[in-house]
């Protein structure tokens, strides 16, 4: 075994030998290719602008990543929310939660100054929906309407009155433009159209795991509340049809599971709900869901 | 303000960004169309007759790209001059096609490569970011690499038409543009991908120069083919 290993390493030497000489002759023949053609340092400068690219993406990315997994824990925290006992307690930490991940946008915000946005979009576009996902869950929980676009974009201008930021998070480039404007600082990051119908699909799921979860816990008139305004979203989704992008279209189709499930909620609840005591309803409850799924799942 | 009031206005933004593609779609379309008619003029040069009246072909192949500028000079009034990347994918293709036939173009004239400077001012573009429609670097660099395959094609037709001199220029062109591309960290990407064809060409060349130099044709050029006859 380990004479075969030595063999192997050894054959792999020998090639590599054979290699040298060969790759050396290369730059003989091609001796044009010296460091110094303008060709070479046209590449040269080409590396810089790619690197530079690149490292900005991947920052863009993990921050993303960070906006993602922090919104998911705040949605979390929001199912929470059992009855108006600890409902504003709950609210109180999702909001400084929220106010985190809005830090985090600030930060995308900064790698973008003087960048276009949508070259880096793609990095960072399942964060914001996610975001976008939670704030309107929030949203909703506290007032039962559905959070604006204009409203979440309003909360993601960011004044920055000292032009430090750019200075400590920021390399040069940045920093030059904070200081050539001079002004207040205004860092915005804009959440599309279309990031927005994303994260609102998605919210739909959640609010259906809300609904079920309240009938649970004996919550009679939250599921009637749900899917008059799931309804509401639905035929929002129908207007908008396939007038948008594929991934809209797609999440059409989760929608109208989600809303079935919850149309099937309020029906038992209202055909059975005068028959059954009320403290067995959720038990009722929970095995129909378990049916629906099941189907679900064989289809 | 209602849920469906505010998908109303939130459809006519979308449709309103349909609008805009399919007016870009359009003019793509006419650039697609014309990038057709330099590409099969530039062709000729496969022929064994079209070697003759190369400079003729690039002069001619320079007119149509007086076209081309016109063409991407509409394409840049059809959208908002700050949301090029939003865009992009619609002339994506179109464009690195073009740095391509640029790229061809400036070959075949004076055997250089065309720098990204040069190739945007050939197709009427700006070559920063900042000053507007611009020519993205992937772009550019994928036009590059498809340069260096129809090259290697050209080597080896350039050897049926008895044209010994070709190859070794362009086997010296192709491996500075190889030894340029290795100083590159390409992501895992489409440039990426096409990077790894590079190989091949570069193979093909060193092949049809290695043929050359056994037979002793790419010594002495003008006596070698005097002496075929």
């Amino acid at each position: 075994m380990s004479e075969k290993e030595e063999k192997a390493s050894g054959g792999f030497k020998k090639r590599k030998h054979e290699n040298f000489p060969r790759s050396q002759r290369k730059e003989e023949k091609g001796n044009c290719v010296d460091s110094s053609s303008p060709v070479i340092l046209a590449f040269k400068s080409f590396q810089q602008e790619l690197d530079a690219k690149h490292d900005k993406y991947e920052r863009l990315v993990k921050l993303g990543r960070d906006i993602t997994i922090e919104s998911k824990r705040t949605i979390f925290i929001l199912h929470r929310v059992i009855s108006d006992l600890n409902k504003d307690e709950i609210l109180n930490e999702s909001d400084t939660k929220l106010d985190v991940i809005r830090q985090k946008i600030k930060q995308v915000a900064q790698e973008l100054v003087g960048e276009d946005l949508y070259q880096y979009h793609r990095a960072f576009t399942p964060g914001l929906q996610e975001y976008v996902e939670a704030v309107t869950f929030q949203h909703f929980i506290k007032t039962r309407t559905l959070f604006r676009l204009e409203d979440i974009n309003k909360q993601l201008i960011f004044e920055e009155p000292i032009n430090d930021v750019a200075t400590t998070v920021n390399n040069s480039p940045d920093h030059s433009l904070g200081g050539a404007e001079k002004k207040p600082n205004v860092l915005s990051l804009q959440v599309t159209p279309v990031d927005y119908l994303l994260g609102v699909a998605d919210l739909t799921g959640e609010l259906m795991r809300y609904c079920i979860g309240s009938v649970g816990n004996g919550d009679i008139d939250t599921p009637f509340e749900l899917s008059q305004f799931l309804r509401e979203i639905f035929d929002g989704f129908s207007y908008i049809g396939n007038t948008g992008p594929y991934e809209i279209s797609r999440k059409l189709y989760a929608l109208k599971q989600s809303l079935a499930k919850v149309e099937n909620a309020c029906y038992t609840l209202k055909v059975r709900g005068s028959e059954i005591p009320k403290h067995m309803l959720a038990d009722l409850f929970s095995a129909k869901t378990d049916i629906i799924e099941h189907d679900e799942g064989i289809s | 303000m209602s849920v469906i009031e505010m998908f109303v206005e939130l459809q006519s933004g979308l449709s309103a960004d349909q609008d805009i593609r399919e007016e870009i779609r359009k003019v793509v379309q006419t650039l697609e169309q014309t990038a057709r008619e330099i590409l099969i003029l530039l062709q000729g040069v496969h022929q064994e007759a079209g070697f003759n009246d190369i400079p003729a072909k690039c002069l001619k192949a320079r007119e149509h790209f007086g076209t081309v500028r016109t063409h991407l000079a509409t394409l840049k009034t059809k959208f908002p001059s700050d949301q090029y990347y939003r865009f992009h994918d619609q002339w994506r293709f179109v464009l690195q096609r073009l740095v391509f036939l640029a790229a061809f173009l400036v070959y075949l004239e004076n055997e250089t490569l065309v720098t990204r400077q040069a190739a945007a001012q050939i197709l009427g573009i700006e070559s920063e970011r900042e000053k507007g429609f611009h020519l993205d670097i992937e772009d550019y660099l994928s036009g590059v690499l498809s340069l260096a395959s129809e090259l290697s094609r050209l080597a080896v037709n350039s050897v049926t038409a008895r044209d010994y001199a070709r190859p070794l220029h362009i086997a010296a062109f192709i491996n500075e543009l190889d030894f340029g591309f290795r100083l590159l960290n390409l992501k895992n990407d489409s440039l990426r991908k096409r990077y790894d064809g590079l190989k091949y060409d570069v193979k093909k060349i060193e092949e049809v120069v290695y043929d050359l130099s056994i037979r002793g044709l790419s010594k002495d050029l003008t006596t070698t083919s005097m002496d075929k006859q």
